[in-house]
């Protein structure tokens, strides 16, 4: 509850700063933001785009958060999207099977891809102490330059050197139905895949002795090492799962909202999920929301800057700035309670109760 | 009679709770003067009014007689009233000097005068007998020193008034010898000191006068003098303490735990216990005497799991369990009140009923097929909360972090004990606690002794080991010195062999 408050004043503040952006280059808040806000969700094809720009942030803003909540820090999602999305077309562009096996296969393939992509840092973290936030960086290097190198080599584009051949229209996620009721819009089944993992990740995290097991080591491993539980096993296992959903991000963007893999792009979704995982108090229910408001945002921009003078730039300056008060929620927590102390009497102008440590 | 500090009837209230009702504490010139309560009392609350931290609802604070309002702690300051907080506040990587300076640096026109300050530190440091070195750094001197640079920080700041929170709590047993020294020379040369405890013996040792409170109740002030240590607990806790263990002659039966020429390596990887024999039976409490850092906590680690054995062997029960994880070793029926209870015995962030599981979780009715059963988890997490007292906010949802340290303690014990090990391994189990809490846990580890269990006690506090244990086992420098039957020993002959001094003949 407090942290979902932390969470709307934080992107309040952000929209009102980005007003405050338009007004000095010239421009009329008010426009603007009707614009963005029509842009992402005028009507249902657009409705429908915003929830599949929406939909690999699910994934990655999953993934982080996963990891975060585990005490580990996973930047890698971009290179695991990476891996995830190529093993997914390679599979989609080589196999010919029916098409809910061959959909099932370059999903699982995907995750096993990410998966594998984290495991590396996972193993390195466990066995040498290797910080993953390194790791992982190297990582997304290595998934680039992989990626650079078995495109061209293997799934070459029929027009260009520098993305893969397009994938045919039963190896991808979009389906008719769905096109057809979203009048058009690239929106596909990756977003149902998405709230699956939301259900599946908050109910692992929440309800069952893997996720507390993994909160424990988290939270205090020595503690968790004290109590007999198996914390460089935890470590891995965490970056396997965190590197499967960045995964299935993957073959969401690739084989879902686009269609083919290009070479020299390092997804910037990976990132996002950082962002994503951070508005969403790193919980699975406030990453769907905060990937849906991310979607709005990017979504939006461009019909705002085809109707207005305000440059596309501003939808990643607002997310910057939002990101910046959700960071620095103790600011805002801080206020919060000065202004709950001033609301109620006097009498409770005091803070907790006895600071007390060991005594 | 003149106070330096007068507290007339303070009256501090937080939400929900009463932390101070009429408490009324003065402060003579050239006295140490004893603040004792229980845990959770309200003697932080107290202190923290007197040093700016908390505003009173009602009462009047006066210093030298005239009445003043201290709004924060650098009022406290300006009026000389200096407090030594229980976490020391200092900056690991700065020299004694520059923690010392922090605040209020002497300048040389632009330039910080670190030489200035260093020579009044010393002078200081002299003239009160603390042997600091101030161009030594924080990180390199032991906690006593820590805690002297602190008593140094407030004497430069000129101070003549200083609280001292539970002071004791971290010190070894020389340390709390040359604190107090510390404590009556800073009264010598004109300082008056507060110090807040619950240890009794402290008390009768250095303090002139105490004033006790209860649960939020200013209780009364006596003359520590004309005061018994039994009197001063019976004021504390409100009824009769008994500080005798009752206990029975103990009847070991089969041997539980079998250490042979066990050797570990310490932290910094030379052998922190050497060739360490030692057998403990059901029926039985075993102590381990010795000064902190001689090898108890290397054989703690060792029998639990937590660290690597370099050679030798431990069984229970006969089976060998030096290369089994620290879960299957558990399985086996050891449990382990740990040493430091942030860094181990709980997971400050998740809730008691979180952390009462922390062994079993993955146990039936705690959970099934993997998924997690909250119900069942409260409900045993409310049947330790009851027994063993733990006071918390929320009951079983509380964060174990928002506990007091004395509170944590009692949860984690608890836990331990609620899960009717075989083998109980308690190290410093009274660790923080108040006398009364200190009673009622010593009697139900000598009742888990009486169940025909196996316990090993690891315990800075000689007291508690003499008390508790049926045989004794003294370490020194990672070496077992003798084990002597604790009926037949006193406070000197195993002082002298934690010093080392092997006796002729040992058991």
């Amino acid at each position: 509850m407090r942290h979902t408050i932390v969470s709307i004043i934080s992107i309040l503040l952000g929209l009102v700063a980005g007003g405050i952006l338009m007004l000095f280059i010239g421009s009329n808040p008010i426009e603007g933001y009707s614009y963005l806000l029509q842009g992402a969700l005028k009507n249902l094809e657009r409705i429908g785009n915003t929830f599949a720009t929406a939909t690999p942030l699910i994934f990655t803003g999953l993934s982080v958060a996963f990891a975060f909540r585990t005490g580990l820090f996973n930047i890698g999602a971009s290179g695991q999207m990476l891996i995830g999305g190529l093993m997914a077309s390679a599979v989609g562009l080589t196999y010919d099977f029916s098409r809910p096996v061959l959909l099932a296969l370059m999903i699982l393939v995907g995750m096993l891809g990410g998966a594998l992509w984290a495991f590396v840092p996972g193993l390195l973290k466990a066995k040498f102490n290797v910080h993953e936030v390194v790791s992982t960086i190297m990582m997304n290097w290595i998934a680039y330059w992989t990626v650079y190198y078995v495109i061209p080599g293997y799934f070459k584009g029929e027009f260009l050197e520098t993305e893969s051949k397009k994938l045919s229209e039963s190896a991808t996620l979009r389906t008719p139905w769905l096109t057809d009721m979203f009048q058009g819009s690239y929106i596909n089944l990756g977003l149902f895949l998405g709230v699956i993992a939301v259900i599946i990740v908050a109910f692992i995290i929440d309800k069952t002795t893997l996720g507390y097991e993994l909160k424990a080591v988290g939270f205090n491993r020595f503690a968790a090492e004290y109590a007999g539980m198996k914390v460089n096993r935890n470590i891995i296992l965490s970056m396997l799962i965190s590197g499967g959903l960045a995964g299935l991000g993957g073959v969401v963007l690739y084989t879902g909202n686009a269609s083919s893999i290009q070479i020299g792009i390092l997804p910037a979704q990976g990132y996002d999920g950082i962002a994503v995982a951070l508005l969403g108090a790193n919980n699975p229910i406030g990453v769907f929301f905060a990937a849906v408001l991310f979607g709005i945002l990017y979504s939006g921009t461009g019909f705002m800057n085809a109707m207005t003078e305000i440059p596309p730039e501003l939808a990643n300056t607002i997310i910057a700035i939002i990101i910046y008060f959700a960071a620095t929620s103790v600011l805002i927590e801080r206020s919060l309670n000065k202004l709950k102390k001033k609301s109620s009497n006097r009498k409770e102008k005091s803070g907790p109760v006895v600071e007390k440590g060991d005594s | 009679m003149s106070y330096v500090v007068e507290m007339l009837n303070i009256r501090k209230e937080f939400p929900g709770i009463v932390a101070n009702d009429n408490i009324t504490l003065t402060l003579k010139k050239g006295e140490i003067h004893a603040l004792l309560g229980e845990n959770g009392a309200g003697k932080s609350t107290l202190m923290g009014v007197l040093f700016g931290m908390y505003q009173p609802e009602q009462g009047v604070v006066k210093v030298h007689g005239k009445e003043v309002h201290i709004t924060n702690p650098n009022v406290a300051n300006r009026l000389g009233i200096g407090m030594v907080h229980q976490h020391f506040k200092l900056v690991d990587n700065f020299t004694v000097t520059e923690n010392i300076i922090l605040g209020s640096e002497p300048l040389k026109g632009m330039v910080l005068d670190i030489d200035k300050a260093a020579k009044r530190i010393e002078e200081l440091s002299k003239y009160y007998g603390l042997n600091v070195d101030p161009h030594a750094k924080i990180e390199e001197i032991s906690v006593g020193m820590q805690q002297r640079v602190e008593i140094l920080k407030m004497l430069y700041r000129n101070a003549d008034v200083l609280i001292l929170d539970e002071p004791t709590a971290v010190l070894t047993p020389v340390e709390i010898e040359e604190l107090m020294k510390i404590m009556r020379n800073l009264i010598n040369e004109g300082k008056s000191i507060i110090i807040i405890t619950h240890k009794l013996k402290e008390i009768k040792a250095v303090a002139d006068r105490c004033t006790v409170i209860r649960r939020g109740k200013g209780i009364g002030t006596v003359n520590v003098a004309e005061a018994s240590e039994a009197s001063l607990a019976e004021m504390m806790v409100g009824r009769h303490v008994s500080f005798k263990v009752d206990k029975k002659e103990s009847t070991p039966l089969e041997v539980v735990l079998k250490i042979d020429s066990l050797s570990v390596k310490n932290n910094r990887k030379v052998m922190g216990l050497k060739d360490f024999s030692l057998e403990v039976r059901a029926g039985e409490i075993v102590g381990i005497a010795g000064v902190e850092g001689n090898g108890q906590t290397e054989l703690i680690e060792a029998i639990t799991g937590l660290r690597k054995a370099e050679s030798g062997s431990i069984q229970i029960d006969g089976n060998e369990i030096s290369s089994l994880p620290v879960r299957e070793r558990l399985e086996k029926g050891m449990s382990h009140i740990p040493e430091d209870r942030h860094k181990r015995g709980l997971v400050l962030d998740y809730t008691l009923q979180e952390n009462m599981v922390l062994q079993i979780y993955n146990k039936k009715p705690f959970s099934k097929n993997g998924i997690l059963n909250k119900k069942a988890m409260k409900t045993y997490t409310q049947n330790i909360l009851t027994n063993f007292d733990v006071r918390s906010g929320e009951g079983a949802v509380s964060i174990a972090r928002t506990l007091s340290g004395g509170n944590q303690q009692k949860a984690i014990i608890g836990r331990e004990l609620e899960l009717d090990p075989k083998l109980l391994i308690c190290v410093q189990p009274t660790r923080g606690l108040d006398v009364g809490s200190i009673e009622y846990i010593h009697k139900r580890i000598v009742e888990h002794r009486d169940k025909g269990n196996a316990v090993l006690l690891v315990s800075l506090e000689l007291d508690e080991i003499l008390q508790l244990s049926d045989r004794i086992a003294i370490v020194n420098n990672g070496e077992l010195v003798g084990v002597v039957n604790a009926a037949e020993t006193n406070e000197n002959e195993v002082g002298l062999m934690m010093a080392g001094v092997a006796k002729e003949k040992s058991l």
